[in-house]
């Protein structure tokens, strides 16, 4: 009975959709990379065929990090996480540059690129670091010893010129928030995204002004004692926030980041202008964007997208792979695309509150909250709501770093959830 | 809370994706068309338009080559425009000022840019044209006229507007079409079908194959050949003749109803109309408001058909047996009736018979036949309407069913047409004008050229038409079925005597042909013209309707000449040479033809216009031209 019981431990609803997003993606890098002669799944020179080397790597992956005993993830974290942080400032002296971020170590045709398993690396430290008995993440001390562990690999890639990687770091705000960080850093992040996006999107001075509406209301209807000096402070702090957001965009900005701040929020009216930014920085965008639209409600059918076929959008089998799915796919698969990442996450999610030790759950937490960094930075980007940040779409985009780095972390999830019984 | 939050947010953000999806490709996505896709590159490949010969087979209509640069503004990239402008021969203004065209007709849909280039200007282009992405080169194929006479016949093609672009989706911008003629009506036969190519490009705007291996190609359906039932010679005869004169001519073979020559004058050579020049041209043509050169005056200009008229009442008049063939009556140099007088040329006391009657067109005769005619019923309410439909019944007044681009309608009068003007009472001589011709009866020339052949046939027509055999089918019914007028056989032959008596002894004696025995009638019809807001009568119409021989007839024909007086003066020599032209092959005529050669209506045209008071009819003179020089060298 205990042996059948083994085999079944495993979370067979997360592995059933990493393996459907997997699958459906390569069919997408075969349509996106397909050249239009002659498919040749042994020729590789063609990205397709090399994912399918990946995938195959992957599997044997797979099978090694669930063979691993998973107290050794707990028990190792710091070593994996300092052999990553080396790994990092190696790649920075002997690394090969690829579209100006130098992110790889070269062997031979090979390429590797650290900054992806380092995601990984970082969620175990932080899991070992925050179970620790002795670690209060309301405690202003540990809190900045926390920082510092996101912070260094996020650094160094950010000295890689990867700003797109350094910002997934960002995810880890979700894990600290939810273990106990102190409701204020929340309130500060909401306050100055929202102050500072409608500032520039509506001005200074509207912002200014519904904000003190909203603030007097919320005055009026208060429910605890409050100083009146409390919602002023607020009001006076937007003022600044306001206008210096405004300066800083206005002359602190280069043009072309002024542009794309411009084109995400829909500033730019100037018709020559825009056909302009679709011609220049904005073409990948503009592409990708007609190509999912292109699509319709049911695609043009698999390996039938035109503008897929005439490789229209650039990098369109990397961090473009779901203009892919827009096109030959339609609404239908794009929609089933975006709900399996959903179902995907909140799987990983729900299995970490499960988890009975603090380790597993923080590093569960890490996991699904990486993902949904990547889900929501890169569809977003490929749909034109979120400015453009190359990262790539979790097994979904072409590369084997990727796409091992995202395996391994999702694994070590599953193995550490696998123990979960075993634990009393 | 701390729990939820990230919870919440996948959850947004998914839903937030779902509803920009929506948005991209639901919302905002239009039907996705092949048509419309600009991944791939649509070239047409245009077939032959099909050729167009004479009855005789002679080549009226042939093709030539013509390549027009085409923009879709949305591929176009940065370029050297002053390179770009002066292989075209055009300057930087007319570039932005077409380009900008070209955007808001379409960002994504072709242009013309710029038409018609020259075969040099279009070897240079073609080398440089692969740097100007977005720009390409169309073949098309542009009319060649082998004959500079026929243009109101032939027709023209032009590209398509906006509303040949609504109503029919085979057509694309910059597509060629016909306009006018057999050019226009028979569109869909001569200009074949488009073949087109679906290619796949990249997004380079290169060519990277065919889209699906060319599941969607189609190969182009060349145009059929046609040959029309026009007579090439006898046409440029009476084109000839018909210089500087205005009116419409219409000869119909009627034992088939085929056209043999349709003529409105002015006219213009067809090869004004082509490439480059055609813009400049046709604005000159089509602004021409008082020669009106595109007004087809054999199918479109309605006249009172005058004395030729009367035949018709002599018929309805023996159908309803009102009038005997021997019957006289007493012509007083006019008809009185209810207070009033018609005059007339006869002396007075003469007694006309029918044959008389129609040899001499005598007033008085066909007033008393129509009276008649009408007041046979109890009163002439009901005598009116019997006499329309009999007149109906040789295709007036109504559109006759062919394959003419253009028409009208003309007019016959009934008693419902009348109620307006005379609501209660109605008598016969209120309407007493149409015994003549004149007043409310109007027609066009192809109408009373119809009704000549269907005394010819003594009885029967068949709809004029102008096609003569397409390529590969066979004529539509409606041009080869009988249509039967409503008057018996027997009652022709009288009528058809008084005709021949018309060119023996009556008012066309002088123009008769050696060989030929013609039947023929002269009009001579009043006319009125508002000048600066005063009615004032100018210069007669010239009238002439013929058909020959009297026995099994070759041609049945009418001719209009306006304001050329008293019939026999123009319509009628005009009528008798083109008989002669036709039947004979050459003309012995001489002295008639050069005279017609030799006098000119354009003084007369003039007058109206002038502003000055001018006479009319037997007080004006006639304006003395020296013979052509191609006629005096012969």
């Amino acid at each position: 009975m205990r042996q059948t019981d083994r085999h079944f431990k495993f979370d067979w609803v997360t592995i059933l959709l990493f393996f459907a997003l997997v699958i459906f993606g390569w069919f997408n890098i075969l349509s996106a990379s397909q050249t239009g002669d002659a498919i040749e799944y042994l020729n590789f020179s063609n990205p397709y065929s090399k994912q399918l080397i990946f995938i195959g790597l992957t599997c044997i992956l797979i099978l090694l990090v669930l063979s691993i005993d998973g107290k050794f993830y707990e028990r190792f974290s710091s070593v994996i996480y300092i052999i990553a942080l080396l790994l990092l400032v190696g790649v920075l002296f002997f690394g090969k540059t690829i579209n100006g971020a130098t992110s790889w170590y070269a062997i031979g045709s090979a390429t590797l690129q650290p900054g992806e398993f380092a995601k990984a690396a970082t969620a175990l430290a932080i899991a070992k670091y925050i179970s620790d008995l002795n670690t209060d993440i309301k405690n202003v001390k540990d809190q900045m010893q926390t920082f510092i562990i996101i912070l260094l690999p996020a650094v160094l890639i950010l000295l890689q010129n990867d700003t797109g990687s350094m910002l997934v770091y960002g995810a880890f705000f979700f894990v600290l928030y939810r273990e106990g960080l102190p409701k204020d850093y929340l309130n500060i992040i909401l306050f100055v995204t929202i102050v500072s996006t409608s500032a520039l999107k509506f001005g200074a001075l509207p912002t200014v002004v519904v904000s003190g509406l909203f603030l007097s209301v919320f005055y009026y209807f208060r429910r605890k004692k409050m100083k009146l000096i409390q919602p002023i402070g607020l009001l006076i702090l937007c003022l600044g926030l306001s206008f210096s957001i405004q300066f800083f965009y206005k002359n602190i900005l280069q043009p072309h980041q002024q542009d794309r701040i411009s084109l995400w929020l829909r500033l730019e009216k100037d018709p020559t202008k825009l056909e302009k930014m679709k011609k220049t920085f904005a073409y990948n965008l503009n592409e990708s964007e007609k190509a999912i639209s292109s699509g319709g409600p049911y695609g043009k059918g698999f390996m039938e997208g035109t503008r897929t076929t005439g490789k229209f959008v650039p990098e369109q089998h990397t961090d473009y792979i779901f203009s892919t799915v827009g096109e030959e796919w339609g609404f239908i698969g794009s929609f089933i695309v975006i709900l399996v990442f959903t179902l995907l996450i909140l799987r990983v999610l729900h299995l970490a509150e499960l988890q009975k030790s603090q380790f597993s759950r923080v590093y569960g937490y890490s996991v699904a909250a990486i993902f949904f960094i990547h889900f929501m930075i890169n569809i977003g980007m490929v749909m034109g709501l979120i400015p453009t940040i190359g990262i790539p779409l979790p097994f979904f985009s072409y590369g084997g770093s990727g796409l091992w780095g995202f395996t391994i972390l999702l694994f070590i999830f599953i193995k550490l959830d696998s123990n979960r019984i075993n634990e009393w | 809370m701390r729990k939820i939050l990230l919870f919440l947010s996948v959850i947004i953000v998914g839903l937030i994706f779902s509803a920009r999806l929506f948005y991209l490709q639901i919302y905002a996505s239009d039907t996705y068309s092949l048509y419309h896709d600009n991944a791939i590159r649509k070239v047409y490949d245009y077939p032959k338009r099909g050729f167009v010969y004479d009855r005789n087979g002679k080549l009226l209509v042939a093709n030539q080559p013509s390549y027009d640069v085409m923009v879709i503004p949305r591929e176009v990239e940065p370029l050297d425009t002053l390179e770009f402008c002066s292989l075209l021969k055009i300057d930087k203004e007319q570039f932005i000022a077409k380009y900008n065209k070209a955007k808001r007709y379409s960002p994504r849909l072709p242009y013309v840019f710029v038409s018609h280039l020259s075969k040099e200007d279009y070897a240079v282009l073609q080398e440089k044209m692969r740097k100007y992405d977005g720009f390409y080169i169309q073949k098309r194929s542009l009319r060649q006229y082998e004959t500079t006479i026929g243009a109101n016949v032939l027709g023209d093609i032009g590209e398509v507007n906006n509303a040949d672009l609504e109503k029919d989706s085979y057509y694309q911008i910059g597509d060629l079409t016909g306009k006018q003629g057999v050019e226009a009506s028979y569109e869909k036969t001569l200009r074949g079908r488009k073949g087109i190519k679906f290619i796949q490009k990249n997004r380079f705007n290169r060519d990277i194959g065919p889209y699906k291996g060319g599941t969607y190609d189609t190969l182009p359906e060349p145009g059929k050949d046609i040959k029309i039932t026009i007579d090439a010679e006898l046409q440029a005869y009476g084109e000839k003749l018909m210089q500087n004169k205005r009116g419409g001519i219409i000869a119909i073979d009627p034992s088939s109803g085929e056209i043999l020559t349709m003529i409105s004058a002015p006219t213009y050579d067809p090869n004004d109309l082509v490439g480059r020049k055609r813009s400049k041209n046709f604005t000159r043509l089509f602004k021409d408001s008082i020669a009106n050169p595109f007004f087809n005056r054999s199918l479109q200009g309605v006249y009172e058909p005058g004395s030729p008229f009367k035949l018709m009442n002599a018929l309805i008049a023996l159908q309803e047996e009102v009038i005997t063939i021997d019957e006289k009556i007493t012509c007083y140099r006019g008809y009185k009736y209810a207070g009033e007088f018609m005059g007339c040329h006869c002396p007075s006391g003469t007694r006309n018979d029918l044959i008389r009657g129609i040899q001499e067109s005598c007033n008085a005769y066909f007033a008393t036949t129509y009276r008649r005619i009408l007041d046979k019923p109890k009163n002439a309410s009901e005598g009116i309407d019997v006499w329309s439909e009999h007149a109906k019944s040789f295709g007036l007044g109504d559109f006759l069913d062919n394959d003419l681009f253009v028409g009208q309608k003309g007019r016959i009068p009934n008693r419902a047409y009348y109620k307006s003007a005379y609501p209660n009472s109605f008598y016969s001589t209120y309407t007493i004008s149409n015994a003549i011709g004149q007043g409310e009866v109007a027609t066009t020339p192809i109408q009373l050229a119809n009704m000549i052949a269907a005394i010819a046939n003594r009885g029967y027509y068949y709809t004029p038409h102008i096609i003569k055999s397409i390529e590969g089918e066979t004529l539509p019914e409606q041009f080869t079925t009988k249509k039967q007028t409503s008057i018996d056989k027997k009652h022709f032959e009288p009528v058809i005597e008084g005709m021949l008596q018309v060119y023996k002894k009556g008012t066309a004696k002088y123009l008769q042909v050696d060989g030929i025995d013609i039947c023929g009638k002269t009009g001579t019809v009043e006319n009125f013209a508002i000048i600066d807001s005063v009615k004032t009568q100018l210069t007669d119409h010239s009238i002439f309707v013929a058909f020959a021989p009297k026995d099994n007839p070759k041609i049945a024909l009418a001719v209009f000449v306006e304001n050329g007086y008293y019939g026999n003066r123009f319509a009628g020599k005009i009528a008798s040479l083109l008989i002669e032209k036709y039947i004979k092959g050459d003309i012995t005529r001489t002295d008639m033809e050069n005279w017609l050669l030799t006098h000119s209506l354009e003084n007369e045209y003039a007058k109206p216009h002038s502003g000055l008071p001018f006479k009319i009819n037997r007080e004006t003179q006639l304006q003395v031209i020296p013979l052509p020089k191609d006629e005096t060298n012969r």
